[in-house]
């Protein structure tokens, strides 16, 4: 008996939807967490694999030397390398274009990377205006290593200690 | 008289309660579903076929995006199955690595379900604040694997790299203050594991929230109380595993039944069901958050208790350390090996499975002794479960259809593979 009136009682106070009601007006007047892109951005760890970038070493000469180990590890098949022995001697990549449609930014070619030519930048907000503009050419990719060769550097030392 | 006939409907392919690409063909009678007519394949990307012509380490990231809400149990089921065949085992700092990250993706999994099956059923504000806590989650998978979804994390022989000593924190910008910015970080402070538990100790609230905005809810209830009852014996002839299987009754648990990895060291519980319906589904998936909370602090008190390697050091699998890469010639040759061919398997055929958040996930592969599988095969447990959607939804309403899709909480890349 006491229980049905408990129950009674239960239906018609519409307890459990005021306790739902409630969270939801904490809610309301609780801090914010949501964060105001582009103003401002999630944090981004060392390890994040963003746009790929070619680098250089410091005293401007191209790291990448051909090794086509990327174009061997990876998965989508995105990369492709041509090479040529250079008027000094060394051998150098002609082409070396990835195609971001298919590359799954596994981090693969970083990893297999032997000179740390090929890298995976913590840009992620970029964008193409062509169809075409998916694939990057050499040029692009050296040049994404060159304006932030700082940032790349910085996040590539942090890490280092655990690769 | 008119002729009266049952209509049929068609539920999707983009229909926002589908849950991706799921084309339900629904004959119904009125508002009565008298026989519902999955049609499967539309995410097909040929997974299996893929990985046959690749050496098997590149075949990692394409497990990722089988079941792409539990990214990494899928890799653990790939990884071990190779390491069964190659008789490795990988370091025990590794093993609690993957099982942290096991209960993670459990987590980030049933927070998907429950946001999403809320949604389906009309509760807006559980969404919101599912992901809110997923979003912590996500970002302690950035911070180790680099990705925050598609991690690529686990390899054969352990796991990529170790847990990182530092947090990445929200930087100085123009709309925060600075006691703005202190306060955003200060779970950001310590370690990735400090940051973890920190998320272990303030998740318990978290599910009393969602639990006390749904659980007793009438409407919740009324939508899912007795829809989609699967009986004890049913549920084990349609092949169901995970939350399906035990909301029927079954106590079947891959961790508990078959303990792979250190899951027999870590102390948790299995929750059961009682009748086998939706309700008691979602019952089974609350408790098991609250489950895998207590084995990702087991793990984070553990793991930093315990430094240690966190992959194995047979250089014929995994690759040798950068630093030895560049200055050692075999080392060399290793890594040179190891990108190009990889390793080979000795014939023969192995399956592995682990207990993925919907349930037994395993991999079946087949080597003929090359540097790539012969065949694979992944047993998706969605695929079981959604082959009984005919028997769960016949008699019910064409909006339990909703719940039901819901409650087997599918996730067609694992489906379509």
């Amino acid at each position: 008996m006491i229980d049905k009136l408990k129950n009674i009682f239960k239906v018609f106070s519409l307890s459990e939807l005021r306790g739902g009601l409630n969270i939801t007006a904490h809610e309301l007047v609780n801090k914010k967490i949501t964060v105001q892109y582009p103003e401002e951005k999630t944090p981004i760890s060392p390890r994040f694999r963003g746009l790929h970038a070619l680098r250089r070493y410091p005293n401007g000469e191209e790291r990448c030397i051909a090794c086509k180990l990327c174009e061997a590890v990876c998965p989508a098949n995105a990369i492709t390398i041509e090479s040529e022995m250079r008027d000094d001697g060394t051998r150098r990549t002609t082409q070396y274009d990835i195609d971001l449609f298919k590359c799954i930014f596994c981090g693969f070619c970083e990893e297999a990377c032997p000179v740390d030519a090929i890298v995976e930048t913590q840009i992620y907000d970029y964008a193409f205006e062509s169809r075409e503009g998916s694939i990057i050419t050499k040029e692009r990719l050296l040049e994404v290593g060159e304006k932030n060769e700082q940032m790349i550097n910085k996040a590539k030392l942090e890490d280092s200690k655990y690769k | 008289m008119a002729e009266i006939r049952n209509y049929t409907l068609n539920f999707g392919p983009q229909h926002p309660a589908a849950h991706g690409v799921l084309r339900l063909i629904l004959e119904i009678d009125g508002e009565v579903v008298e026989r519902a007519d999955p049609h499967i394949g539309l995410l097909h990307r040929g997974t299996e076929k893929l990985a046959e012509s690749k050496p098997y380490n590149q075949s990692i990231g394409y497990m990722d995006r089988l079941d792409y809400v539990s990214m990494m149990c899928n890799e653990h089921a790939y990884v071990m199955a190779i390491e069964k065949m190659l008789g490795i085992d990988a370091p025990i700092r590794a093993k609690y690595i993957r099982v942290m990250f096991d209960e993670i993706t459990r987590l980030l999994n049933h927070l998907m379900w429950l946001g999403t099956h809320g949604l389906d059923v009309g509760a807006m504000s559980i969404f919101l604040y599912c992901f809110r806590e997923r979003e912590k989650l996500i970002d302690a998978y950035e911070a180790v694997s680099g990705s925050r979804m598609h991690a690529t994390y686990y390899r054969p022989g352990g796991v990529y790299r170790d847990l990182p000593e530092a947090m990445p924190q929200y930087l100085k910008n123009d709309i925060r203050t600075d006691s703005e910015l202190t306060e955003m970080n200060k779970n950001r402070q310590g370690s990735l594991l400090d940051f973890i538990e920190d998320f272990a100790n303030q998740f318990p609230a978290s599910i009393d929230q969602y639990d006390k905005l749904l659980t007793e809810n009438r409407i919740w209830k009324q939508r899912l109380v007795n829809i989609g009852v699967v009986s004890a014996k049913r549920a084990k002839q349609l092949g169901f595993t995970g939350p399906m299987l035990r909301g029927s009754g079954v106590a079947w648990d891959l961790r508990k039944n078959q303990p792979y990895s250190v899951y027999d060291e870590l102390e948790f519980d299995i929750p059961v069901g009682v009748t086998g319906d939706c309700y008691d589904r979602y019952l089974v998936r609350m408790e098991e958050m609250r489950q895998s909370n207590k084995i990702i602090q087991q793990c984070v008190a553990w793991l930093k208790n315990n430094p240690g390697p966190v992959m194995s050091d047979d250089h014929k699998v995994s690759p040798p350390k950068r630093t030895d890469m560049k200055g050692d010639m075999e080392s060399l040759i290793h890594h040179f090996k190891l990108f190009t061919e990889g390793y080979s398997l000795p014939k023969g055929e192995v399956y592995s499975a682990v207990e993925h958040p919907k349930g037994e996930f395993g991999v079946y592969l087949m080597s003929d002794g090359a540097n790539k599988p012969y065949r694979i095969h992944m047993r998706a447990p969605g695929f079981a479960h959604l082959a009984s959607m005919d028997e769960m939804a016949r008699g019910h309403m064409l909006s339990d259809v909703v719940s039901i899709i819901g409650t087997q909480d599918i996730v067609f890349g694992e489906i379509d593979r």
